[in-house]
């Protein structure tokens, strides 16, 4: 199971400013699983936003984000909502987050960072890859995966080795991440997200405690019992 | 003081030429190529920080040799080997040993060298080596102290801070993006990757018409036709045109190092009211530097 924390509300505003109107989509999968996504989860983010003098054309809870198959027959029912959003705020891991944001053609932007992946990325069939980084840029980066999609993870735009053809220095195979970043970010019209620094990153964040290693829910095998078991029924005295 | 800092603030049209340390400890050859041609003839000369990835002495000590042999070093810095602890050390080494003009790059991926199975580190991108070098110039370093305060330094460093930019990259305007980053985070002049077409580089030199900091041009000076057909394959963001590899093509062996100089100095002379200065990279062809410099009119 992929363990993800929320990222605080402010950061979450922050990466939605200039999106007046906001469909919120979280997964009911892990981050169900971890305690951090579900139904509760779904009813903060429409207070928040809602709070924040935002739109909120609808909101969606999909079972598992990474399954290419629900999240297409999903969208597809409600696509009016989406179309009327300027982003989706996804309550997933980073796979989930940038699968959201190549389906739809809107800025996707994460509710969450993704610790750990447990041990797979999901059901989802495509190339995204999330690399547990702990502090999800995705909202600046037009939901594509500079950690994973740039050789060098780069954060802050491209390096000089972007080939004419759009390939990377290091192969010919490989597609400059910050290109397709680039690219993406001028469709929807949002280079200035390119534009704000980032600041160095925090390498703590990628060591995680050994809870988030494992599950919370799922992990049976694993899970520590929160209390003592009950002793058994003593036994009637008269 | 930076002499390259006091030239270009006076205004003065800079040359700057490089030089690359040996793989190695024979230092000789190379100290003496920048004695015999580059000293006195360019403003400063940079020191090459395990260009390509091809793991070699090191950039602060061939600066340091320099000094000493008054030639003013450009001290390039990569962000691909070290984290920011070394890094921030090495800078505030740089300081102590005299060295003020930095030039902070990305550094080439350890897949284009010749330890290929080798970490890249990237702590830092070059935006963030910027951020660095500022933050140790302010005071303080980068970590921060069990309160929350920024780490005080003893004796804080003063750097002439450089970057580079791509002006004939695929993506122009994604170039520019970042070169406002690095202008925000505190560089002071730019040296670019080679430029071969005069037209590409006033467009984008127009484009950055807003951002204030001097520009020196990057010219790799060319050793044949098939270097530059090369480059035109392998090189991200570097493109020859037709016509210069046509002259290459057409120049026999033994006038190519004449020809060679006679198109960067071209080079110089056309580009030389677009920008502040020219960098130029002759990849061990030093003896060409004053030659260049005589074609593009700079001369005395």
């Amino acid at each position: 199971m992929n363990a993800t924390e929320r990222k605080p509300n402010d950061e979450i505003l922050k990466s939605l400013q200039g999106a007046d109107k906001v469909f919120v989509l979280g997964c009911r999968g892990c981050p169900v699983g971890c305690e951090t996504g579900g139904e509760p989860w779904l009813r903060e983010m429409e207070a928040l936003l809602r709070g924040a003098g935002k739109t909120v054309t609808g909101s969606v809870l999909i079972d598992i984000i990474c399954n290419k198959a629900i999240v297409g027959i999903k969208l597809g029912r409600i696509l009016p909502q989406i179309a009327a959003a300027q982003a989706i705020l996804v309550g997933s891991c980073g796979v989930g987050v940038q699968a959201v944001g190549n389906m739809v053609g809107r800025l996707a932007v994460p509710a969450m960072n993704t610790l750990c992946l447990g041990d797979y990325q999901g059901l989802w069939p495509s190339e995204e890859r999330c690399a547990e980084c702990g502090q999800c840029v995705l909202a600046q980066t037009g939901g594509l995966c500079p950690i994973t999609l740039c050789a060098k993870s780069l954060v802050n735009g491209q390096c000089g080795g972007t080939g004419y053809d759009g390939s990377c220095e290091v192969s010919k195979a490989r597609r400059c991440g910050w290109h397709l970043i680039y690219e993406r970010l001028r469709s929807l019209g949002r280079l200035d997200d390119m534009r704000r620094p980032q600041t160095p990153r925090d390498y703590r964040k990628r060591d995680i405690s050994d809870a988030n290693r494992r599950t919370i829910r799922w992990a049976l095998e694993m899970a520590e019992p929160a209390e003592p078991p009950p002793a058994p029924p003593a036994a009637a005295k008269k | 003081m930076s002499q390259l800092s006091e030239r270009l603030a006076a205004g003065v049209f800079v040359v700057t030429g490089e030089i690359g340390p040996p793989k190695g400890t024979n230092v000789g050859p190379v100290l003496h190529e920048a004695e015999q041609y580059l000293k006195g003839r360019v403003a400063a000369v940079n020191v090459t920080d395990i260009q390509t990835a091809v793991m070699r002495t090191g950039s602060l000590a061939l600066s340091k040799l320099l000094l000493d042999r008054g030639i003013e070093p450009v001290f390039q810095m990569v962000c691909r080997d070290r984290n920011r602890l070394a890094l921030q050390s090495d800078l505030l080494s740089v300081a102590v040993l005299g060295i003020e003009n930095v030039l902070a790059l990305t550094g080439d991926h350890v897949v284009m060298g010749d330890h290929r199975d080798a970490r890249p580190v990237y702590d830092l991108d070059s935006v963030g080596l910027l951020q660095a070098m500022s933050r140790l110039e302010s005071g303080t370093d980068m970590g921060i102290d069990v309160k929350g305060n920024p780490n005080k330094l003893d004796g804080a460093p003063k750097f002439f801070k450089g970057c580079c930019t791509t002006p004939c990259a695929p993506d122009p305007e994604a170039q520019i993006i970042k070169l406002e980053k690095k202008v925000e985070a505190g560089a002071q002049f730019v040296q670019t990757q080679a430029v071969y077409d005069p037209a590409t580089f006033e467009t984008f030199m127009r484009k950055i018409e807003h951002i204030k900091i001097p520009v020196l041009v990057g010219i790799v000076v060319l050793k044949s036709a098939g270097m530059a057909k090369y480059m035109n394959k392998n090189v991200p963001g570097v493109q020859v045109p037709e016509a210069i590899i046509k002259e290459l093509t057409a120049t026999p062996k033994e006038n190519l190092k004449k020809v060679s100089a006679e198109i960067a100095g071209r080079l110089v002379r056309e580009m030389k009211p677009m920008c502040q200065g020219a960098h130029l990279m002759t990849l061990g062809w030093d003896d060409l530097v004053p030659e260049i410099i005589q074609q593009a009119g700079l001369g005395t």
